[in-house]
């Protein structure tokens, strides 16, 4: 599966269009890493637990465009975007949407 | 005496949070800038139309980073909205959490042997501290991500 966020696949032809396709999760951390990024909060500075948790969450809602777009039988995705939001405190959302094409 | 003894603890958040708080986002600054030569001959750009001819390979790079303001920090914005004007707090937070993320989707590209990284595009998102509400986010959450090329 090729991933670009170019509108085509440098070199290759697109010959199918199979319309939008999304991944999105939501994942909290356990609420002893929530009260470690509190405390962490009157220093400053970054938030690894958090960051690890977007890495995860991130790699979940691109495997889910990936499994929907391979459902449609596309070989690539085009034009990827991310979007995320904090749905409640320690929760985050990350929505990954995208065009499958198959190319050739 | 109960009144004391929150007034304290305040203080002596406000004073941790003032020396860790700068001490913390100097030595980001100063290794930002340190990895950011390293990543200097590698162009980035958001537009991603007319691409050279001769790639060969195209891979998704992203870069992921949360950080926190400190509690100093905070308490100053919170007092700078009351005057208005340019909050120069949030701006550095902001400009270390973009750089940050940015670095890291480079250097992901680089570790992956790009050439550069076209079509990136930068989500932010506050995340509301433990005071809770979208006015005094705690932290900033930012995702670069872009299109290496070979």
């Amino acid at each position: 599966m090729i991933l670009t966020t170019l509108e085509t696949v440098p070199g290759k032809n697109i010959i199918e269009h199979y319309g939008l396709v999304q991944g999105s999760t939501i994942r909290a951390k356990h609420i002893g890493k929530d009260i470690l990024a509190s405390l962490k909060n009157i220093v400053g500075g970054e938030l690894t637990s958090y960051t690890e948790l977007l890495q995860e969450a991130r790699e979940e809602a691109i495997e889910r465009m990936e499994k929907q777009a391979e459902q449609k039988g596309a070989n690539a995705i085009v034009n990827i975007r991310f979007a995320t939001s904090s749905v409640a405190q320690g929760a985050a959302e990350l929505f990954a949407y995208g065009t499958a094409v198959k190319v050739e | 005496m109960e009144n004391i003894l929150q007034i304290s603890l305040v203080l002596f958040l406000l004073i941790l949070g003032y020396f860790f708080g700068s001490y913390r986002e100097k030595r980001h600054f100063r290794n930002l800038q340190l990895r950011e030569k390293q990543v200097l001959n590698m162009p980035i750009a958001n537009i991603g139309r007319n691409l050279p001819a001769d790639i060969t390979e195209t891979k998704l790079v992203v870069g992921i980073v949360v950080i926190s303001i400190d509690y100093f920090k905070k308490i100053s914005a919170m007092l700078r909205n009351l005057v208005g004007g340019r909050i120069t707090v949030y701006e550095s937070l902001l400009d270390r959490s973009r750089r940050e993320a940015i670095l890291r989707m480079q250097e992901e590209a680089m570790e992956w042997g790009a050439s550069q990284v076209l079509n990136v595009r930068l989500e932010t998102v506050a995340i509301g501290g433990r005071f809770g509400g979208k006015t005094d986010p705690g932290s900033i959450e930012v995702i670069a991500y872009g299109t290496g090329i070979k």
